[in-house]
């Protein structure tokens, strides 16, 4: 009963973080599924949707921010792929991945230009920032709604790739680069749809993210970002449940960490605090590490082989 | 004449795919012995399996009476295998190739491997780096020099006998493909091998070219006493410059013999001589 | 025999060069008065040189060995460490550690200071820098084992996560004690602290210490990459299948190049802690790497002056050149609007991307600073 109402809490919110981090996950997976790209910028993405948000909702009223905010980060997604990626397509994988990593540095300097380095309130949303209590555990209702929402926008793109002709390109030109360009589909187009794909869930996960969060400050994307890059990985990169699964695992374990030395002396285990919390954001990559040794294509990924 | 290679019930076996099936065969010392087939007969995986690229599911691979390579069937192959010879084997011994290179065997690639941003000299040099003595701080600090001086010497020395000293500082990527493909040979021969693996060293060669490379290998066998053990689809070389001959056809061994006795082979012409010639 | 006698009159020539630069950094730590306009010069050589070094650190794993390793901030923090808390004077310690009961009680300079004089403190100083290279190469090696049989993005982010761990581990209050927890280590000793005495006149060495440390850390690298090693480096970075079939231990050397380049790292965090007079686990983030990694972007990969350029260029820029960007008037433009704080930022972070994307090769290619001052036999025509 106690132990309960200890852990309820950190649960709670591993849940809903992890709904988060699924959502910005998707975006990494897609397009490492496609280009074989770890988009180091996307994490940034996310960050500077939540700035969008900030400062929209500070000249506009709420229902039109936000959908103008959603436009906007679809677009920067879009614009990032074209100059950023697409000029490299025959480049050496590492010159696009210093592409990636140049990207997200200077989204970050444009950001701490913008915002000189303060942290900015993310505007409070009606209802879902409403606060609630469930089972005796206070809490804001979006970590209630994230993790619905997230499974369904899931179920949603799932139907997409499975039912729809970009989807069926899309798989195809994971499955082959090359011989989907032969057979006529346009790559271009496809690795575009990805983008906008992946920064529109991402604009909705920092809503949702960031509704929990006192602020916006431009590193806010650096840690999302990763950890929903190690959900990805950890599911099996290229796979879209593999990183959803992935994303709830690594936010509950992540928010039980946290409060671990709080649930372990609720226990009995410990007698004083041994300060773990410190590990919660490193845990994400000890995990990273282990699995990568022993499972390099991770939960549900698929296995490759070199040709000689 | 003693054996210097004998590769002995293997099977490579990726997925339900039987890639070689059941190999045996034996080189002997100072002998040319070439592996042919059709496309996609087990050749190259063949050479994989015995240069350590690749694990055999079962079977042995024995270097100088040595026994270099092991393996039987494990986790889900064990229930899928479906060769011969199960049971035979409980050891697993598997050497990375870099091992199995310093035991005395050096190969070629099919699709020319050289390092692309290297010169023609250094690309020589580097493949004698497995024969070094010095450990990387005597290196550094070029406490080695007597060594370096020698395999200098020896580089250059190499590249004579192949015809590329003239080209030692081009960078290797920029030779002509026949070229590519004799420093490909230098390159394997610095590692100061005594059995020579050449993966088709005349795909892509004009009948000339193909004529000099013939050649070349003769050479080669005769002034290093090498023992040279080579894939290739020009019956001309083979048939040329081979002392005996395996025929590979969907990973089976269908004939071995002298070059006469293949090319007199029903079983042969009927898989891959006749349908060759057609073509 | 072939190109020995080039090579000894170039090393010659290399060697006398050096000799002449670091000289030339001894006059200007004199000549330049702290108040001076110019002395940004001197904290840009001071900065610049350690950046130098871990940039060409970086550049022996990525652009050498080809292992595309994004751990480096990882590695300089545990130098940074190891150093600080092996020269903190006894004195000093119970201040700086002021919430914790400092554990390790010992200081290299003052030990070997008291029992051989001034040059038992030098010495101190050394051995501190030479144990921060090497915690950090035995963390390399530990990690090494299970990381470097991954595949290049993996790779990345697996010692990217690696970093990150460390960053935790540091920060841990339980191990407070030892690193001070989430608090700065500091009053260790810094640059400041290095002068020469000859008779009546002081000569300070607050530049040449760390141009020295990083000169012969870098000359080292470049020894060790035209050895038989380096070369076997390059080999495995342009094929790794072909490397390993002309008997190249890939595991071997991969380890070894990572332990070597994490060495330097090491040592470069110690450097850094010198010259900061600061150590804090909160400093060396991922960005710090991804600094690192731009500078060895633009000054080429693949090419160890070119990272030296590309470090110096880079710290020169963001601390010196680009300031007035940060400060309202730049190139006598007064426009306080537009360049407040960031704004230089910004515009170096165009730049850099203008280089990613259009000068992919960096300033240098692969080629270095010897190459371009005399023709190439035959190499040239090589089309490069």
């Amino acid at each position: 009963m106690d132990l309960m109402n200890t852990v309820l809490p950190y649960l709670l919110s591993g849940v809903s973080v992890g709904g988060q981090y699924a959502l910005i996950a998707i975006g990494y997976t897609m397009v490492y599924g496609i280009l074989r790209l770890i988009n180091f910028a996307h994490g940034d993405v996310f960050m500077v949707a939540g700035l969008m948000m900030v400062y929209l909702s500070a000249s506009m009223p709420l229902y039109l921010a936000a959908p103008l905010m959603v436009i906007f980060t679809v677009l920067l997604g879009f614009v990032i792929e074209r100059v950023a990626y697409k000029p490299l397509r025959t480049a050496p994988r590492m010159s696009v991945m210093i592409s990636a990593i140049g990207v997200s540095y200077l989204l970050q300097n444009l950001a701490l230009y913008i915002t000189g380095g303060l942290n900015k309130n993310y505007p409070a949303i009606p209802w879902i920032s409403d606060q609630i209590t469930v089972f005796g555990a206070p809490t804001k209702r979006v970590t209630l709604i994230t993790p619905f929402l997230t499974v369904a926008l899931v179920i949603v793109l799932v139907w997409l790739i499975n039912h729809t002709k970009v989807g069926m390109a899309m798989r195809a030109v994971s499955r082959d680069f090359e011989t989907a360009q032969l057979m006529g589909i346009r790559i271009n187009n496809v690795i575009s749809i990805t983008f906008v794909i992946g920064s529109f869930l991402a604009a909705v996960g920092s809503m949702l993210y960031f509704s929990n969060y006192p602020g916006v400050v431009p590193t806010s994307g650096g840690m999302p970002g990763l950890k929903a890059f190690v959900a990805a990985v950890f599911g099996g990169i290229g796979s879209i449940p593999g990183a959803v699964v992935g994303a709830f695992i690594i936010g509950i374990c992540e928010n039980i960490i946290k409060g671990l030395d709080i649930i372990l002396k609720s226990v009995g285990v410990l007698r004083e605090p041994l300060e773990l919390a410190t590990f919660s954001d490193a845990f994400t990559f000890v995990l990273l590490i282990v699995i990568l040794v022993f499972k390099p294509t991770g939960l549900f990924g698929e296995k490759t082989t070199d040709k000689v | 004449m003693s054996t210097i290679l004998k590769v002995e019930n293997a099977t490579m076996q990726f997925g339900g795919v039987v890639a070689v099936d059941n190999l045996n065969l034996e080189v002997n010392e100072g002998e040319i012995v070439a592996l042919i087939g059709p496309n996609g007969a087990g050749k190259t995986t063949a050479f994989n399996v015995i240069t350590g690229v690749y694990q055999p599911t079962n079977g042995a691979v024995y270097f100088q009476g040595e026994r270099i390579v092991e393996n039987h069937p494990q986790g889900k192959l064990k229930k899928l295998y479906k060769g011969e010879h199960a049971g035979e084997y409980t050891h697993v011994l598997a050497p990375t190739p870099d091992h199995i290179t310093k035991l005395g065997m050096a190969r070629t690639f099919q699709n020319i491997r050289l390092w692309k941003s290297q010169t023609v000299f250094d690309n020589v040099l580097i493949a004698m780096h497995c024969r070094t003595h010095a450990n990387f701080l005597a290196a550094s600090f070029r406490f080695n020099r007597k060594e370096e001086r020698e395999q200098r010497d020896r580089v250059a020395g190499l590249l004579e006998t192949v015809g590329l000293y003239d080209v030692r500082n081009e960078l290797a990527t920029s030779l002509p493909y026949g070229k590519q493909r004799r420093l490909e040979i230098a390159r394997a021969l610095a590692t100061a091998p005594r059995l020579l693996l050449l993966d088709e060293p005349a795909a892509g060669m004009n009948p000339q070219e193909t004529q000099e490379l013939t050649a070349f290998i003769g050479e080669i066998r005769d002034s290093f006493h090498m023992t040279v053990f080579l894939i290739e689809h020009h019956m001309d070389l083979v048939m040329d410059i081979s002392d005996r001959i395996y025929v590979l056809d969907f990973g089976k061994l269908i004939a071995q013999g002298t070059p006469e006795e293949i090319q007199n082979n029903k079983r042969v012409i009927d898989a891959y001589l006749g349908v060759a010639e057609d073509a | 025999m072939i190109g020995t006698q080039q090579s000894r009159k170039n090393s010659l020539t290399s060697l006398i060069l050096v000799a002449v630069m670091l000289a030339a950094v001894v006059v200007l730590d004199q000549v330049i008065k702290p108040t001076d306009s110019m002395s940004m010069l001197l904290k840009v050589l001071q900065k610049g040189s350690i950046y130098a070094l871990a940039a060409v650190s970086m550049n022996l794993l990525n652009g050498f060995t080809g292992l595309f390793s994004l751990g480096h901030a990882g590695f300089m923090l545990i130098g940074a460490y190891t150093y600080a808390i092996f020269t903190i004077p006894s004195e000093a310690r119970d201040v700086v550690y002021q919430y914790y009961d400092a554990a390790i009680r010992i200081s290299f300079p003052e030990v070997l200071g008291n029992a051989l004089g001034p040059v038992g403190t030098l010495v101190g100083v050394v051995l501190a820098v030479i144990a921060a290279g090497l915690a950090a190469a035995v963390i390399a090696w530990l990690i090494g084992l299970p990381v470097l049989r991954l595949k290049s993005d993996y790779l990345a982010i697996a010692t990217l996560g690696f970093a990150e761990v460390v960053r935790a581990v540091f920060q841990w209050g339980k191990l407070g004690p030892v690193t001070n927890g989430s608090n700065p280590l500091k009053s260790f000793v810094r640059i400041n602290a290095f002068q020469l005495k000859l008779g009546g006149t002081t000569i300070s060495l607050t530049t040449f210490v760390p141009v020295l440390l990083a000169t012969v850390c870098i000359a080292f690298i470049v020894l060790l990459v035209n050895s038989t090693y380096g070369r076997s480096f390059k080999a495995i970075r342009d094929d790794e299948v072909a490397a390993e079939a002309m008997g190249i231990n890939l595991a071997r050397h991969k380890m070894l190049s990572f332990c070597v380049s994490s060495f330097f790292a090491g040592v470069a965090g110690a450097g850094m802690a010198m010259v900061l007079g600061i150590a804090q686990a909160s400093n060396f983030k991922s960005a710090m790497t991804y600094e690192i990694l731009l500078m060895v972007v633009l000054g080429g990969i693949g090419s160890i002056s070119g990272s030296c350029i590309g470090a110096m260029l880079f710290i020169a820029a963001s601390e010196w050149w680009l300031r007035g960007l940060d400060s309202g008037v730049f190139l006598g433009i007064n426009a306080p609007g537009i360049f407040r704080n960031g704004f230089r930022l910004v515009v170096f972070s165009v730049i850099i991307m203008i280089v990613v994307l259009f000068f992919r090769k960096g300033i240098m290619g692969d080629r270095e600073l010897p190459d371009l001052l005399k023709k190439r036999p035959g190499k040239g025509a090589a089309g490069k």
